[in-house]
């Protein structure tokens, strides 16, 4: 049987930070009409109706994110990672992640989760400068999470990856190059880096339209990618997707799955599930959400049938990303040709049979992925 | 008394006059008061502006073209009279068809606002009327207005006129108090007309309009002779003969009659369905007796601003010509020819009488015809005099030629404008700027001025009447009329993109003035056209000599940087939006430019009109 992967979204945050428009509420926003410290069973409930849709599949990664997975507390969520093990063939070596806030994770709860079977932690750092974390609205200290990354190290987790926010408002080119630092000394073997965006009606949109933070500038966070990039190489890492870089054998496995077009399920409120060419989202709030698996339906909110050009334009999309490249037999000859002169490809790749970027062409995918599609 | 018939009005019981009148200050209300006190209009059909035929004449309170309207009327000294109301375009580009309508009255009533002085365009038409030796009739509008200072401005008119402040009547068009006064006034003033029935018919024309029902619809005023049903007549200048189907007056819908004789206004329908055939200063006669001397006064229109109009979508040329084609059965001032433009694809230079002409085609075209356009930034017509004597006329900046140059040619015109003195320093500033030269000034009263300068068209097409407009917080007016050519130091200046020249940007400018277009165009272009990924030069040059350079640096990030589960449909979403945006895009050698940026770019460059 075909493998598929597992999503879990846990859909609550202690704060809400200011540039965040994930799908995640936070105590007041919810009120009574969530009941938190059960959430995990509704969860539980939609990893049997799943199980029951697609049979006891392989599954080969679970990753549960958020929101804070961390703030329903170890026990929680090793019982859905035993529900996914119940339902599903949970392989031996399957990959498994939660996200944590450094904030809401400490040893104890690390040991716990390793002995209920995950296998990679991801942490939340952000950025290693005080005042950076704070136009982020993120209330963890910088060592924190240092801290918490070696924990996990020692506690025998065998993945471990940090999240960077780059080009922040006020973030100086020495606060990157700190934040970098600590990264090596966390001794993690996955980084992922975003470069803020400022995502419509977030509080940070709101400041930066008033004028009260300036716009991240894209020729800076360019210039911060490209040391980001220097920086993790030189320690021994490399890319494998354009804003994700792993030590050899750290490469997250579940995120692959996105990004080969694989199948996914997605638990949760709001979460997207891919199958064969149909995707499909959940409810967004929820409360909604766990009311329709209360009276026995699924979840659903909407779906999409995945035409067979829709289906290329992802899969055009996704690999470019990719440090595996796209076939060039999915391009036309003369704009590999001309991307290749334009510095925006890799010479030996597409002498190899594949469309892979240069450090440059990372920065422009977006571009030269609308070259290849038009 | 039955009151007096077409075809058979003594002419001494007939007034022909008009209005003059600055845009805003009641001309329109003061008609409609008129038609419903001499009782042609009954207060049931009665609407606001009765006699503006166009959505936009109404809209924007203006006239484009005159009309007529035949009104009986009773003296109080019982005397059944025909008032004729000529109404007159109320703009500076149809100062031609104004001097038409004035030599078709014997009289002209001179309406101000009270509550604002008069304005430079009416009193360019008050001098074109006092030279047409046409009786004046002086009249303070709203006078109900809080903000009204008639004892001022009465005595502003008669400084201009030269009679006493006691003779400025005072009305309110609005509330109909001092109208009946008015008509008594053009009845015991005006002059009948003065006419031979017994000569050969003389009419003169003095508007012309196409009716898709009925084709052109000539209004005349008969001089001499009379004018039949089934006649044959014969237009004098362009010689064509046509047969009367239909002679009539407005009054103010059309009624038909017999004929019309001396000093009386009708209208005449031939079937002929281009207003070309019929034009206005044009004289009518019989074929036959007809004749032999022309009423004085005819001119061909001659456009004096150019500009390209296209489509904004592509497809729409066809749909662009046929509209083109329609309003010219109605316009005889507008000339057009096709032409390519590299940025903007296929459109039609076009030429006009001048900005406001350019408005209202443009306006028409987009509303009456329902397409998107594109205009060009206005330009004038040049003479070019090469170095072997031959000469070239330019009226598309992409044909001048750029060596071999002897001597340029271009337009100017005679300005005037009046405005409060508070602001004579900074008008005058503006117009040194502008390459003028002072004629002369005049306080019209203790604080208003009238100007007159010498200025190249070329300088008012650009955006001095926004300028003027602003430096004096909207007080001034302006008006202007041809004067003639001078030469001048002109040269072209391109704009390259990429090291490509974008024909839609080229413009003939004063040499001391090339820097500042191409700074100006060359940071403009900077803004609207997006980063490639490659660097990409913005130039202006004359020739091969380059004098302006911004560079617009290649872009160095184009990637979201998430792109997980739920960002899949969303991401692949918003790539199918960008392809179709890139479609839309035109190239420039190897720089996509957003054609809206095009717009933007020639848009913002290009001087609005006076609007309402």
């Amino acid at each position: 049987m075909q493998p598929i992967a597992i999503y879990i979204h846990v859909p609550f945050c202690a704060t809400r930070c200011g540039y965040c428009d994930f799908n995640t509420y936070t105590a007041t926003e919810l009120g009574d009409s969530v009941a938190r410290a059960t959430f995990h069973r509704v969860l539980i409930d939609e990893i049997v109706l799943a199980a029951r849709s697609v049979g006891a599949r392989p599954v080969t990664s679970v990753f549960i994110g958020g929101g804070t997975p961390t703030l329903l507390g170890a026990r929680a969520l090793n019982e859905i990672l035993s529900a996914v093990r119940d339902e599903f063939d949970l392989v031996d070596d399957a990959e498994v992640t939660t996200e944590a806030n450094p904030d809401s994770v400490d040893e104890a709860m690390l040991a716990e989760l390793r002995s209920g079977g995950f296998t990679r932690i991801s942490l939340g750092m952000q950025s290693a400068a005080p005042h950076v974390l704070a136009v982020l609205d993120r209330t963890h200290t910088p060592g924190r999470s240092v801290a918490m990354a070696r924990a996990a190290r020692s506690e025998g987790f065998a993945h471990v990856n940090v999240d960077l926010i780059y080009a922040t408002p006020g973030e100086e080119v020495d606060d990157l190059r700190h934040s970098l630092d600590l990264v090596l000394e966390a001794d993690v073997d996955h980084v992922s880096a975003y470069s803020l965006i400022v995502e419509e009606g977030t509080p940070l949109a709101r400041r930066v339209r008033q004028g009260e933070l300036p716009m991240p500038d894209d020729d800076v966070a360019a210039s911060r990618y490209e040391l980001i990039d220097e920086v993790l190489v030189r320690a021994g890492f490399d890319w494998y997707e354009v804003s994700n870089w792993a030590r050899p054998g750290g490469e997250c496995q579940h995120n692959m799955a996105y990004w080969t077009s694989a199948d996914w399920w997605g638990i949760g409120p709001g979460a997207h599930s891919h199958l064969a060419g149909k995707r499909w989202w959940n409810h967004k709030h929820p409360r909604t959400y766990a009311e329709s698996l209360a009276s026995g339906l699924r979840p659903e909110a909407g779906h999409e049938l995945l035409s067979a050009e829709d289906q290329r334009t992802e899969r055009v999309m996704l690999a470019m990303r990719m440090r595996t490249g796209l076939p060039r037999t999915e391009a036309a000859d003369d704009v590999s040709e001309r991307l290749c002169l334009e510095g925006l490809i890799d010479p030996s790749g597409l002498a190899n049979g594949s469309l892979i970027l240069t450090r440059t062409g990372r920065l422009l995918a977006d571009s030269v992925v609308r070259d290849i599609l038009t | 008394m039955p009151a007096p018939q077409p075809g058979s009005t003594d002419p001494s019981v007939i007034r022909n006059f008009c209005i003059i009148a600055h845009i805003d200050h009641g001309k329109s209300t003061l008609a409609d008061r008129m038609l419903q006190q001499t009782g042609v209009v009954d207060a049931r059909s009665m609407r606001a502006q009765y006699l503006d035929r166009m959505d936009i004449e109404r809209e924007r309170g203006i006239t484009i073209k005159s009309q007529a309207v035949r009104l009986p009327y009773q003296g109080t000294n019982g005397v059944d009279y025909v008032l004729n109301l000529i109404d007159t375009p109320g703009h500076v580009d149809f100062t031609y068809e104004v001097s038409r309508s004035l030599a078709a009255c014997e009289g002209a009533v001179l309406v101000v606002d009270a509550a604002q002085g008069i304005e430079a365009q009416t009193l360019a038409n008050l001098y074109l009327a006092l030279e047409n030796d046409i009786v004046i009739v002086p009249v303070l509008n709203k006078i109900d207005l809080p903000a009204a200072q008639p004892d001022k401005y009465a005595a502003e008119l008669a400084h201009i006129i030269g009679c006493s402040p006691d003779d400025v009547l005072r009305i309110s068009a609005k509330t109909g108090e001092g109208v009946p006064d008015l008509l008594e006034r053009i009845v015991s003033e005006v002059p009948p007309p003065i006419g031979n029935p017994d000569a050969p018919a003389r009419a003169l024309i003095f508007d012309s309009v196409y009716d898709t029902y009925r084709g052109v619809v000539t209004y005349v005023r008969v001089v001499d002779g009379r004018i039949a049903t089934r006649d044959k007549v014969r237009m004098m200048m362009t010689g064509e003969v046509h047969e009367l189907l239909e002679v009539g007056v407005i009054s103010p819908e059309p009624v038909v009659a017999k004929g019309i004789g001396v000093g009386e206004v009708g209208y005449l329908i031939t079937g002929v369905k281009d207003v070309r055939q019929s034009r206005v200063g044009d004289t009518v006669t019989t074929n036959q007796h007809g004749a032999t001397e022309a009423l004085s006064g005819y001119r061909d229109p001659n456009p004096m601003v150019f500009s390209g109009l296209y489509p904004i979508d592509g497809s729409d040329y066809p749909e662009l010509r046929d509209a083109l084609d329609r309003l010219k059965l109605n316009d005889a001032a507008l000339v057009y020819e096709p032409e390519t433009s590299l940025a903007l694809g296929f459109g039609f230079r076009c030429g006009f009488l001048g900005l406001l002409h350019l408005e209202i085609v443009r306006e028409r075209l987009e509303r009456e015809f329902n397409l998107d356009l594109i205009s060009t930034a206005p330009n004038v017509v040049y003479r070019v005099i090469r170095d072997d004597g031959t000469e070239q006329v330019v009226t598309n900046p992409s044909e001048f030629p750029n060596a071999k140059v002897s001597k340029i040619f271009e337009p100017i015109v005679k300005a005037t404008v009046i405005l409060p003195s508070e602001f004579v320093g900074t008008v005058m500033e503006l117009c040194q700027q502008r390459r003028g030269s002072l004629l002369g000034m005049d306080y019209l009263s203790a604080d208003r001025v009238e100007l007159r300068y010498t200025l190249p068209l070329a300088e008012i097409v650009f955006d001095f009447f926004d300028q003027l407009k602003s430096r004096t917080r909207g007080y001034a007016s302006l008006d202007y009329e041809p004067s003639g050519e001078q030469d001048a130091d002109l040269v072209k200046v391109d704009i390259l993109l990429h090291g490509e020249p974008v024909d839609a940007f080229s413009a003939i400018v004063h040499r001391e003035k090339s820097m500042a277009y191409g700074t100006l165009m060359t940071a403009k272009l900077k803004e609207l056209i997006p980063r490639q990924q490659f660097e990409v030069p913005i130039q202006a040059a004359i020739g091969s000599r380059v004098i302006t350079r911004e560079t617009i640096r290649a872009i160095r990030k184009d990637v979201l940087a998430k792109c997980y589960g739920g960002d899949i449909s969303r991401k692949r979403k918003l790539l199918e939006k960008q392809k179709e945006g890139k479609k839309r895009m035109k190239m420039v050698g190897r720089v996509e430019v957003p054609q809206e940026a095009f717009i933007a770019a020639l848009s913002t460059s290009d001087s609005a009109p006076p609007k309402k």
